[in-house]
């Protein structure tokens, strides 16, 4: 929705978009240079032409069997000529553009990318995937569009329109006066309408926007709304929906329908006025037959691109909100870099000790207050407590896809941001819930943490996660293509090549989000013997779901309300007979 | 087209009415330029101010008739299309929130929202622009043709030769530009995909240092596209300087011709300066008459789509008593030997012919060509540039629309009507559960535990044996009858944009007491309350500003407030603590003692106290009993058990 609403309104910033925007055509600038040339050339030409037109015709109207035709092929000659010089320049200038343009939108897709690829996490938790997807595949295509054929537009408008009228002035100056008659009418008239269509306009794009929502958000509750038969109200409430929304189109078309006839009419109008003034001129023998029709031409053409002005302006604003949301992207901030004398974190034996940490994503709502937590290498810290933000803040921590706002988080003894990101994350295997695959072969999904892996190490990485027996059954074994969304294998099987992966990357250190049980009972076992292969010899952080993970633990840490309440390990947590116990206890109720 | 009519038919006296009005204007214009070389060639050189005057007035009474009767008959043609566009979509919607289970699934969400919004537009501006422009095309080209034939045939030759000629190169270049474009939006998937994998893996991504990597990927497939893109884009640019190379062509021959013509005194120069003007208003006629067909088959497509839903038959009706089932079993819900799969699978093409349309982009850029056409054209009138210009705005919101519909196809891909894969289907389910009593259903994702409710519920009818209520078929209940007995929380149930008073009473009549009850036994009462307006408190979409457990509390609150007869819980408690869980669960067992429950739960802690548990595998009851029962005679059970328990 966001996007839709946006990129209606009008750019905030239009000088600075516009700047920025230049800087990414700026990269083209000769090239764009040779095409307002050329542009500029095949206007002119195409100007040209009603001229040898109008004196083609008056050679032929020297009368019966008085026509010189070598005049008369002189002037046709020159006529073709400009015409399909003027036709060749501009389907060049067309290529060319459409060149330029989808090489500019090339460029902003790859610095949005390259930009989402430098950003915290946090971005992409506060954000929609649609809204970001949006702006590359919607937002850039609209700014592309316009430079494509906008430009070319705006530039030939102005040369045709400056031309026709010096041209118009040239045949007659009498004649072009009639012009001040009908440009001004058109001009006033078109901003007048603009203005009692404009807000009617917005208006149906809201309405429209409403009814998106509101059908988008009643199938996907249609299961729900026949449960509780409750379609006729809702339909009670789409019916107004649905009669605002028609309203809104019928307010708005029916102004909006009257420009064209009347923009029409007065272009006619001049018509007119030219016929008459014309006579008058030709009988007072001051115009000629074929300078009145070379007139015509000229004006049909000098009255065309005037009510595109307010069409195209439209679409420059358009394409500037677009830019803006593209750069608003761009402008983001980013991770911050690694310390200029960053360690890399070789040599790991899985020491990790959080001293004294707070943090919280917003300035004053801290979550972690004052957290203090030893793992030595090869120990298991169980993390529990009811579904919250707090159990996931801690990962976020120790990936340091958050850093600590107090405190310290310390790796083999030394603090956690002396040490380059990718070496430090390097230190880490992460299974999580949400399993992630990609479109790509079994292999390539397995191998994704280690580059270059051979099909031995994946073969056996794959025999550890119990699920080597699997890929053979399929018909193209480790080359077989798991969809988007990994659709065509189950969840179980995707979660097994996710240890797999993590199996292969064999870090010293393991992150671990145990899923609850919600596979067949034959692959939740061998998910759990794939995890305990996993943990072996590894200094493991576990959000905890399975009681027999969180009584094996050597530490335990109870988060509620993103707080951590308690702490210790089972025995001594359940003789406190707080939270935990409560916790643990309610299971068996 | 016979959907859209069968519309229209209604208003068939004002399309009428419109299209004579539309009728005259045409003509009328048509005579605009025959005026003109009137004036100019006979009129002028007889010096007779007068006349002059005379004639230049009938071309002023022209103009202005033409612009009046223009304006009437577009505002006649907006009214229709509103009136159409109204009614299409009410009968759309009411069909869709009709569906059967099994309607939704053939149709699929996201498809069905396109059809909603970016199809009915398609569909308003093709009822709107056919009768704007619909009789104003073909009337420049042919009358402009036959004007020409009668001034001079011998020059309307060369009309009749260009033409045709003019025709087939634009049917050529969006024959071929089409398929140019289903490629890129290929290369627009695969862009997308990446995008989304990255988004949605980050975390992956970012862990192992992937950025890179990443990077590289992304490039490979923004060069593809790029490249695909300067393809199409050129051939889709090229109609329009062709189509003015053409023209002026014409013109020249017009020209060369027309003095040999007027040299052996077969005409007259002015004739030749009407040529020129009727030249371009039948280009303007091809123009038209192309865009026409263009936005037929478009808005054929998407009536079609709409047709597709609303003609759909009307599944799950009552049946009438003698068909139905009768069981001697005792027991308030009881199936019979039920068995039951998917079996319609999705529409491999649900998207039918929309591809073709749905480019990103696309439809503007061809707008714009035809801008440049008529631009090119040197004098294009501007009503039908207007029009073009007004129908950009249309295509430019449903292109939006399109974009956040196609969005939330991919999103919501996944959780389709019953969140579980399709051929998953149950096989000889049989029990009853008294009147007041409770049963647990467990069993893993996809083991049939949802189908069970939806074919309670009747949003499917079981393929073999039948479902009981009350000793009665469910099919012989009327659909909204039968759901009045439940209250029920799916999962992934949905919260609505509205206030929480009205997604607990959810259109029943609920006593404020009532509701407070409700609220109060689903744990939720205690943070409504804490809100400063209380019940009037609003959710927005999808309750997301709600936490994951005050959303489930909200629902459960809405399933327990009109005090059903049936109580469904599916999968609802996942996001409560156990603490919670545990209390609910009590709240039920003493507050709700008369009404049957049913409980889907992943967790046995959920449902060990229950009557009556079945254990589900694969769509086949593996065991049912008791919670000790199992325990003693279920080994898959127990194991669950042991694992979920730690013993």
């Amino acid at each position: 929705m966001a996007s839709r609403d946006t990129i209606r309104k009008k750019p905030k910033d239009t000088k600075g978009t516009f700047k920025r925007l230049l800087h990414y055509i700026g990269y083209y600038k000769f090239i764009l240079i040779l095409v307002f040339a050329l542009c500029f050339i095949s206007n002119i030409l195409a100007l040209l032409g009603p001229g040898m037109a109008g004196s083609a015709i008056n050679e032929a109207a020297a009368g019966v069997g008085k026509v010189n035709f070598d005049r008369v092929f002189y002037y046709a000659g020159r006529m073709l000529l400009f015409y399909v010089l003027s036709s060749l320049l501009t389907i060049s200038i067309n290529i060319i553009m459409m060149y330029v343009s989808k090489w500019i939108a090339k460029g902003m897709r790859k610095d949005v990318f390259d930009k989402l690829m430098r950003m915290p996490v946090g971005y992409f938790d506060r954000n929609q995937a649609g809204d970001i997807i949006s702006r590359v595949s919607y937002d850039i295509d609209v700014v592309s569009t316009c430079l494509a054929t906008d430009v070319v537009q705006i530039l030939t408008s102005l040369v045709t329109v400056a031309g026709s009228f010096a041209m118009m002035l040239y045949i007659s100056s009498a004649l072009a006066a009639v012009v001040v008659v009908t440009i001004p009418a058109a001009i006033i008239y078109v901003t007048k309408m603009r203005r009692i269509t404009q807000p009617r306009f917005a208006k149906r794009s809201k309405n429209y926007g409403i009814m998106n929502g509101f059908v988008e958000e009643m199938f996907s509750g249609q299961k729900t709304i026949m449960a509780y038969a409750y379609e006729t109200k809702v339909a009670e409430n789409f019916d107004r929906v649905n009669t605002a929304a028609a309203n809104a189109y019928y307010d708005a078309d029916y102004y909006g329908i009257t420009m064209g006839p009347t923009v029409n009419s007065i272009n006619n109008l001049g018509l007119s006025l030219i016929a008459v003034f014309g006579s008058f001129l030709y009988m007072g023998g001051r115009i000629s037959l074929g300078q009145i029709s070379s007139f015509v031409l000229y004006s049909r053409k000098f009255s065309g691109p005037i009510n595109e002005i307010a069409n195209i302006t439209n679409e420059l604003y358009s394409a500037l909100a677009a830019a803006e949301r593209v750069f608003g992207l761009l402008d983001e901030e980013e991770e911050t870099v690694d310390r200029e004398a960053a360690l890399e974190l070789t040599d790991v034996k899985g020491n990790v000790e959080l001293r004294n940490v707070s943090f919280g994503y917003e300035k004053n709502k801290t979550i972690l207050h004052n957290l203090s937590l030893k793992a030595d290498a090869g120990k298991l810290v169980a993390i529990v407590g009811p579904t919250g933000a707090g159990k996931t803040t801690i990962i976020n921590l120790l990936m340091r896809f958050y850093d600590v706002d107090e405190g310290r988080i310390l790796v083999e003894s030394r603090d956690n941001r002396d040490y380059t990101r990718r070496s430090l994350r390097g230190a880490y295997a992460m299974v999580l819930q949400e399993t992630w695959v990609f479109k790509g072969t079994i292999f390539e999904n397995i191998a994704y943490g280690k580059e270059g892996a051979s099909r031995e190490e994946v073969v056996a990485a794959a025999r550890a996660a119990h699920i080597h027996s699997f890929i053979m059954r399929l018909p193209q074994g480790y080359e077989t293509v798991i969809s988007e969304d990994g659709g065509n294998i189950s969840k179980g099987q995707k979660q097994l090549l996710t240890i797999a992966r993590a199996m292969l990357y064999d870090a010293r250190m393991l992150i671990l989000d145990e899923a609850t049980s919600n596979v067949d009972t034959g692959t939740e076992r061998r998910i759990q013997k794939a995890m305990r292969e996993l943990m072996k010899d590894k200094t493991c952080f576990v959000i905890a779901h399975r009681l027999s993970t969180i009584r094996n633990a050597d530490h335990i840490l109870v988060v509620d309300h993103g707080d951590v309440v308690e702490q210790g390990d089972h025995e001594s947590l359940m003789a406190r007979r707080g939270f935990y116990y409560k916790l643990y206890a309610s299971q068996f109720e | 087209m016979k959907f859209i009519l069968s519309y229209a038919k209604k208003y068939r006296v004002m399309i009428a009415i419109g299209m004579l009005i539309k009728l005259s204007a045409a003509l009328a214009e048509l005579l605009l330029p025959y005026v003109l070389e009137h004036l100019i060639d006979d009129v002028a050189p007889l010096q007779e101010v007068k006349l002059i005057l005379l004639w230049g007035t009938v071309m002023l009474l022209l103009v202005v008739y033409v612009r009046q009767t223009n304006v009437r008959a577009n505002r006649m043609a907006v009214g229709v299309a509103k009136k159409t566009i109204y009614e299409i979509r009410r009968d759309l919607f009411w069909k869709s929130v009709n569906l059967s289970g099994g309607q939704l699934d053939e149709f699929g969400l996201p498809s069905l929202n396109s059809r909603m919004t970016s199809d009915s537009y398609n569909v308003q501006s093709f009822i709107q622009s056919c009768q704007t422009m619909g009789i104003r095309a073909p009337i420049l080209l042919f009358g402009g043709i036959t004007i020409t034939l009668i001034m001079d045939a011998g020059l309307a030759s060369i009309l009749c030769i260009m033409a045709p000629i003019l025709i087939a190169a634009v049917v050529y270049v969006s024959l071929k530009g089409i398929p140019l474009y289903e490629r890129v939006q290929k290369s627009v998937d695969d862009i997308v995909r990446i995008m989304r994998e990255n988004i949605t893996g980050i975390r992956v991504v970012k862990a192992l240092s992937k950025e890179d990597y990443e990077m590289r990927r992304f490039e490979d497939a923004n060069r593809e596209m790029a490249d695909r893109d300067v393809k199409a884009g050129i051939v889709m640019a090229l109609p329009g300087p062709v189509m003015t190379f053409m023209l002026n062509i014409g013109l020249t021959i017009v020209v060369v011709v027309g003095a040999y013509r007027v040299n052996d005194g077969a005409t007259q120069p002015g004739v030749i300066l009407a040529f020129l003007t009727y030249f371009n208003m039948i280009l303007m006629g091809v123009n038209g008459v192309n865009r026409i067909f263009m936005m037929m088959s478009k808005a054929n497509a998407s009536a079609n789509r709409i047709a597709a839903v609303v003609n759909s038959e009307d599944e799950l009706m009552p049946i009438p008593a003698e068909e139905a089932a009768v069981t001697e079993r005792d027991g308030y819900i009881v199936f019979e030997q039920v068995a039951f799969s998917y079996g319609r699978h999705p529409e491999p093409d649900g998207e039918t012919g929309e591809k073709e349309w749905e480019i990103p982009g696309t439809d503007i850029k061809l707008q714009k060509e035809d801008r440049k056409n008529s631009e090119a054209g040197g004098k294009a009138s501007a009503e039908d540039r207007e029009s073009s210009g007004a129908d950009g705005k249309q295509s430019d919101i449903s292109e939006c629309s399109n974009g956040k519909t196609a969005e939330s196809a991919r999103l919501s891909a996944l959780s389709r009507f019953d969140g579980q894969e399709r051929q998953k289907c149950l096989e000889g389910i049989d029990f009853a559960v008294k009147k007041g009593g409770s049963l647990g259903i467990i069993g893993a994702t996809g083991c049939g535990k949802t189908t069970i409710i939806n074919l309670l519920m009747r949003f499917y009818d079981a393929d073999e044996g039948h479902v009981f209520i009350d000793g009665k078929d469910v099919r012989t209940y009327d659909k909204d009858e039968l759901h009045r007995l439940f209250g029920v929380v799916f999962q992934n149930d949905v919260i609505f944009a509205d206030s929480l008073k009205e997604n607990i009473s959810f259109g029943r009549d609920v006593e404020a007491e009532e509701m407070r009850k409700a609220a109060g036994d689903a744990m939720a009462r205690e943070f409504i309350e804490s809100y400063e307006d209380t019940y009037d408190h609003r959710a927005v979409v999808r309750g997301a500003n709600l936490s994951g457990g005050q959303r489930q509390r909200v629902l459960i609150a809405r399933a327990l407030a009109a005090a059903p007869r049936i109580l469904v819980l599916d999968d609802s408690s996942s996001a409560l603590d156990y603490k919670t869980d545990a209390a609910l669960r009590k709240a039920i067992r003493e507050h709700h003692a008369d009404t049957t429950t049913i409980i889907i739960a992943q967790r046995i802690s959920s449902i060990m106290a229950l009557d009556d548990i079945i254990m589900l595998d694969e769509g086949k009851i593996i065991g049912h009993g008791t919670h000790e029962e199992l325990l003693r005679n279920c080994p898959m059970y127990r194991e669950i058990y042991r694992n979920q328990m730690g013993g």
